[in-house]
């Protein structure tokens, strides 16, 4: 449970969104040309981070359009939104520590938001 | 090798009184590792216990080590509602889900530990016309799959379970229930630590606290892995680690169908026997059952999003309650104890993935969801032989990865009894 920074509504509760899921997945440019297999990588294969994931949220419940969102995944901290169409942004010195992504304290119940304020 | 365990017995409890229960021996070893071992197995949850606990009893593959990262059962094994059914609408998954309930009916005794399990029965109530016909449409394929199962209509099912509100003036009024009279629940943690003396009678290593950094792969082969405890070579690797399959999948540079999700469920304070069943229902997405001790076990919905935190949205167990209390009325006013989070993988089928990968000696078992605890026995035994024959089990041949690049996928979200 946290809250996300509309770009059109401002900050709201993460009940009033959807989530898209990955985001910049590239939709095959010859479908009829791709394999099973591309078309399994395609549909079905995500890369399901533990840690700094880039997403698409829609928020369903308000102004219903689309952004971007760039979130820790193991703290539910949200780093970045923006815009869909634009390219992901560079997000540097946020990757988690341990090779499973764990934060420093538990098993991601205090985010660095909350250690700040 | 260490002493073989002794047997649990009304015998050794009374010897054991009298020296005050200070003189048990431990349930299983705490070994350094080894440096070579023939198998290992990533995960020491239930599925990953079994798996060894399998591997060692039927394929005779003893010198195997579980590396767990945390301690064993401290995943979704302890986390989960505890329910045990195999009332699946598929002809893939029933014969997966039936196989697992025969190995639970004669588990205890097998494993000389006490996993109380106990066939109360689990009843799916249906609160709309589609949920009747969707209900009486799983009823019918279970019978044919020779699944026991049986059609109660509104009376019987007050009869069944007295304390649901059968009234028709509710949002969603129960219109009837399928009822499987073999399903239950079981005592997780007792499985685990079961499983585990088990395996570790038989000689596995159970390596607790330590961490897998890195999967080691040599032209297309597994050769072992690095660990917080130093490097250990294999060719055989299961891995079996539920939320965390992405993360293990990415040390071997692949990419799995999964998304992890928060699932969250709750306890209440322990009350007198009140209801001797379980009780489901996809519709209103509530699901509750009684422990021993006496709490009400309520599960909730999965969160809509990625997450790794073991916490999910209190609009979840909102919603949750606010079904839970308007078919039981009476729990309107009872307090709830404690309430958790855990990581589920979940498929885009809903079904589990039991699978050879493309790189030699590295299998997954995962996708299990938000519904592998039923499947605990049979997800270990059907893995063990795909890991030790290098060929799934007929069992399991349904579900590998393989099935999403050839369609034939097996789609159970609405036979998972409730929707998440």
């Amino acid at each position: 449970m946290f809250l996300i920074n509309c770009p059109y509504c401002g900050e709201r509760d993460q009940a009033e969104f959807s989530c898209g899921g990955e985001a910049h997945i590239t939709r095959p440019k010859n479908p009829p040309e791709l394999t099973d297999d591309q078309w399994a990588d395609y549909l079905f294969m995500r890369k399901n981070i533990k840690g700094i994931q880039f997403e698409r949220w829609n928020h369903s419940n308000g102004c219903r359009r689309w952004f971007n969102v760039v979130r820790n995944t193991s703290t539910d901290e949200i780093i970045k939104v923006y815009n869909i169409g634009e390219s992901p942004p560079n997000i540097n010195g946020n990757n988690p520590s341990t090779p499973s992504g764990e934060p420093i304290i538990g098993s991601g119940n205090i985010s660095t938001t909350f250690e700040k304020k | 090798m260490h002493k073989k365990p002794k047997k649990y017995s009304v015998f050794s409890l009374i010897k054991n009184s009298l020296t005050y229960h200070e003189n048990w021996q431990p349930a299983w070893r705490s070994p350094e590792p080894k440096k070579e071992y023939d198998a290992i197995i990533v995960g020491g949850g239930g599925h990953g216990l079994t798996t060894a606990y399998y591997l060692a009893k039927n394929h005779g593959i003893t010198n195997i080590a579980i590396i767990e990262k945390g301690w064993i059962g401290g995943g979704n094994t302890g986390r989960n509602t505890t329910i045990i059914r195999s009332n699946y609408l598929w002809d893939q998954s029933a014969a997966l889900y039936d196989h697992a309930l025969k190995l639970w009916e004669g588990m205890s005794q097998e494993l000389n530990y006490n996993v109380m399990f106990s066939q109360r029965g689990v009843m799916n109530v249906a609160h709309t016309l589609h949920d009747v016909r969707e209900l009486k449409r799983r009823w019918h394929a279970n019978r044919l799959n020779n699944i026991d199962c049986e059609w109660l209509n509104t009376h019987q099912v007050k009869k069944f379970c007295p304390i649901i509100n059968t009234s028709p003036n509710i949002r969603y009024p129960v219109l009837g229930a399928t009822l499987q009279r073999r399903a239950g629940t079981a005592r997780h943690d007792a499985v685990a630590w079961g499983y585990a003396r088990g395996a570790d009678a038989m000689g596995v290593d159970i390596i607790q606290n330590c961490e897998v950094t890195d999967i080691k792969i040599s032209n297309g082969n597994v050769t072992g892995i690095e660990t917080t405890k130093g490097s250990i070579n294999t060719k055989k690797l299961g891995i079996v680690t539920a939320g965390h399959s992405s993360v293990m999948a990415k040390m071997a540079g692949m990419r799995l169908p999964l998304e992890s999700r928060p699932l969250q469920a709750l306890v209440s304070e322990p009350v007198k026997p009140i209801i001797d069943t379980v009780v489901m229902s996809n519709t209103i997405h509530a699901y509750v059952s009684q422990s021993d001790k006496g709490e009400l076990v309520i599960g909730a919905g999965t969160d809509g999003y990625t997450s790794y935190t073991q916490r999910g949205g209190f609009n979840i167990v909102e919603d949750t309650i606010a079904a839970v209390v308007e078919l039981f009325p009476l729990f309107s006013r009872m307090k709830m104890l404690r309430h958790w989070g855990g990581i589920v993988d979940i498929c885009p089928d809903a079904s589990p993935i039991v699978s050879k990968t493309h790189i030699n000696g590295l299998y997954f078992n995962c996708g299990w969801g938000t519904g592998g605890f039923k499947a605990t026995p049979g997800s270990g035994w059907v893995f063990a032989h795909t890991i030790a024959n290098d060929e799934p089990h007929i069992i399991n041949a349904p579900f590998t990865i393989n099935r999403f690049s050839s369609g034939e996928l097996v789609d159970e979200h609405g036979a998972a009894a409730v929707a998440h």
